[in-house]
This record gives structure tokens, C-alpha cells and sequence, in this order.
């Protein structure tokens, strides 16, 4: 079995049992303090249904997703704020930041 | 929500309601309301002053979660509703949201009579080439061959055009994009409710839970990315042959005249009825 290894934001590299467990403690501090500069998108996890368009349209591929198949942001630095993932997400769970 | 950071579309939601919304994961629905949404917020027009108009079917949940003026009415008969609406109230912006289903089959004689009499309504056909929420049986734009819950062995009906129906049917303004084309989308619809006279945009959207299953077409992205690359803008067909054109989405602006329309005609009768009134005094 191929394991499916993933990006934390502090450059952590995850595989698939501890990614989820992380990611939670990553949006609480999210919700408290939303800083565009670290992250140029947003992602409101309780409205995602995980169908996957906002990473198979995104331009740059910035966005990489978990093994349950929510999107994150994998390289926050690749970002050039389109807004794609913006317009295309058909839940409204997903924000993009302007420059 | 509080939390979140808000762009325009979640201002313009009703947030009491229940979300996560109802339409299935990689439905085109929702991309299609953001780009509604957002055409109505360019525009800068008051939300009051929009009545939202649609009958049964997955498309018509979208008035549920949007702040205007809003009315789900029966299936295929959003549109003699809205009439009643323009000739009652003509400084309301109405707009109809109809499944392919609800305005072609069900409510096709209530779609062609709103086009021939060139009311100021907009409406906007969603089109996922099925019946999605009754359970995916075949509809007039199910592509022949196609399988459906009705039709396991492949559809043998031909196909309806609806932008072909509504422009030999009378109506002014008449569109396609697809669900993919977001901006575009935005744009024609900002043209659409700014442009007097009835306005036919045609969304082609995806259904990928029963219409992609059961045709192996791929989940919600597969089918988008179907939509990017099997559609091309009116201006490129000129040049193209009808073979190249074969199983193509053509869009753009097809038809955009100015008729006189209902609410003027019948304004304008009624006036020479004061006219006389006052004669007599």
C-alpha cells in the first residue's frame, strides 16, 4: 500500500493516520486569527462536501488534499489569488483572497 | 459563519437556513447561484426590488438560500406565477430558475407562451440533461443513446434545443454558457437582466451523482473538465465544419433584439383608456 504523505503548514511532512488529527488543530487556530499572508486561501471545512473541483482547477496546483479527500492548502506560496477555487466551488466553502 | 472570512455571495445567503445546502457534492447548481449572485451584486441592484421564481426540481432549491423576494411554486409553472408578479408589480426584477425538466417538458407550453408574449422576465434553464431530484429519469435534453433510471438500455428520443425552442418561440435575449465558464456565466447573466424584453439563458451544468453515474462520465470534475474542453465560443464556429461541430456546446449571445414588451403594450392599452376617461369628465 501506498501511503499518501502530505505538507503541515509549519513544513511537517504527515502521512495518512496523524494529517487529519493536525489539520483539526489547524483551523481552530485559523478561525481565531485569519492572516491572508500564511494562508491566500480559506477553507470552511463544515460546508466542504470534498468533490474535488477546487484542486483539479487550480492553476498552480496549490492546493493538495487529504486522504478523506478535503482540499488544503499544500504550497500557500504557489497562490497567484486567482479566485478559480473561489468561482468554482459549488458549496460556498471556499475563499480567495485578493492581493 | 461568523468566523470566516465573507465575500459577496455569503452576504446575499440566507444563513438561517439549513447548510450545507442540499445539492449533491460536484452539482453545478451551486456554481451556478454564485455566479447569479454575484451578476446581482455588480449590478448594484436593491434587494427588494428582485423576485425570485422557481417551480420543482434540484435547480429550484436555489431561492431557498438566497435573500430577495422569493417563491417556489409548482413544477413547470414558475413562469405563469412570475408573469402574474411583472404585470402586477413592472418596477420588480424577476427571475425564473427552471430545471431543463421543469421548463421544457413539464412546463414547455408555459415556457414558449412567456417567450412569445416577450415579458421582461429572466430566465435562467439549468440543464443536467436529467430529472436529477425525482430520481433520474430521462428528460427532452438527455442526449440520445443516453442512459437513465426510465431508459437503462439508452435513451432513443432526440434531443431539444432549448436556445433553438426559445428563439423560433419568440423571446428577445437567448444564451448559452455552462456552469464551468463562471465569469461568463456572470457576465451574460448582468446582459440578461439588464436587457428589456423576455431572456432565455441556457446553464449547461453537470449532474454527477445519477447523470455521470449511470453514463460513467466521472464525478464533478471529470465532468466540468468535460465542459472546458467540448465547448466553443459562437465567434469560433464560424470557421468551423459541421463535423467539427459535432457533440460540441456552442456558446455566447445568440439572438439580442428589442421588441415592445408586455408591460409597456399593456400599459400603453390601458393608457388610452384614461385618455378617453378623462375626455368624457
Amino acid at each position: 500500500m501506498v501511503k499518501k504523505t502530505s505538507k503541515s503548514k509549519d513544513g511537517q511532512i504527515l502521512t495518512d493516520g496523524d494529517a487529519l488529527e493536525l489539520m483539526e488543530v489547524e483551523i481552530t487556530e485559523e478561525k481565531e486569527n485569519i492572516d491572508y499572508k500564511k494562508s491566500p486561501v480559506y477553507i470552511y471545512y463544515e460546508w466542504c462536501k470534498k468533490c474535488g473541483i477546487c484542486v483539479a482547477f487550480c492553476p498552480t496546483k496549490c492546493l493538495g488534499r487529504h486522504p478523506d479527500g478535503s482540499p488544503f492548502v499544500e504550497f500557500p506560496e504557489k497562490c497567484i489569488h486567482c479566485e478559480t477555487c473561489d468561482r468554482l466551488c459549488p458549496d460556498f466553502a471556499i475563499t480567495g483572497a485578493k492581493r | 459563519m461568523a468566523n470566516i472570512p465573507q465575500k459577496v455571495v455569503h452576504k446575499y445567503l440566507r444563513h438561517n437556513k439549513k447548510f450545507p445546502h442540499v445539492w449533491c457534492p460536484g452539482c453545478s447548481n451551486g456554481t451556478t447561484l454564485g455566479s447569479i449572485i454575484r451578476a446581482i451584486a455588480e449590478l448594484n441592484y436593491d434587494r427588494d426590488g428582485i423576485t425570485m421564481v422557481s417551480g420543482i426540481g434540484c435547480s429550484s432549491r436555489m431561492p431557498v438560500y438566497v435573500d430577495f423576494n422569493t417563491l417556489h411554486t409548482l413544477h413547470g409553472r414558475a413562469l405563469p406565477f412570475a408573469t402574474g408578479i411583472k404585470m402586477q408589480k413592472p418596477e420588480q426584477k424577476v427571475i425564473v430558475i427552471t430545471g431543463d425538466g421543469d421548463a421544457t417538458a413539464i412546463g414547455g407550453n408555459h415556457f414558449i407562451h412567456a417567450c412569445r408574449r416577450n415579458i421582461d422576465i429572466t430566465t435562467i434553464v439549468l440543464n443536467n440533461n436529467i430529472y436529477g431530484m425525482t430520481g433520474g429519469q430521462y428528460s427532452p435534453t438527455t442526449p440520445t443513446g443516453d442512459r437513465a433510471t426510465t431508459s437503462p438500455y439508452g435513451n432513443i428520443d432526440p434531443v431539444f434545443d432549448i436556445c433553438e425552442l426559445a428563439m423560433a418561440a419568440g423571446a428577445t435575449f437567448v444564451a448559452r454558457t455552462t456552469a464551468f465558464h463562471a465569469l461568463e456565466t456572470q457576465d451574460i447573466i448582468k446582459k440578461a437582466l439588464e436587457h428589456k424584453g423576455f431572456s432565455v439563458v441556457e446553464v449547461v451544468s453537470a449532474c454527477p451523482v445519477i447523470y455521470g453515474r449511470l453514463n460513467k462520465k466521472g464525478g464533478g470534475p471529470e465532468m466540468m473538465m468535460h465542459m472546458r474542453d467540448n465547448s466553443v465560443p459562437l465567434k469560433a464556429t464560424e470557421k468551423m465544419t459541421p463535423e467539427q461541430l459535432e457533440g460540441k456546446i456552442v456558446r455566447g449571445i445568440f439572438k439580442q433584439v428589442n421588441k415592445l414588451e408586455y408591460c409597456d403594450a399593456y400599459a400603453n392599452l390601458m393608457s388610452q383608456f384614461n385618455v378617453k376617461e378623462e375626455a368624457k369628465k
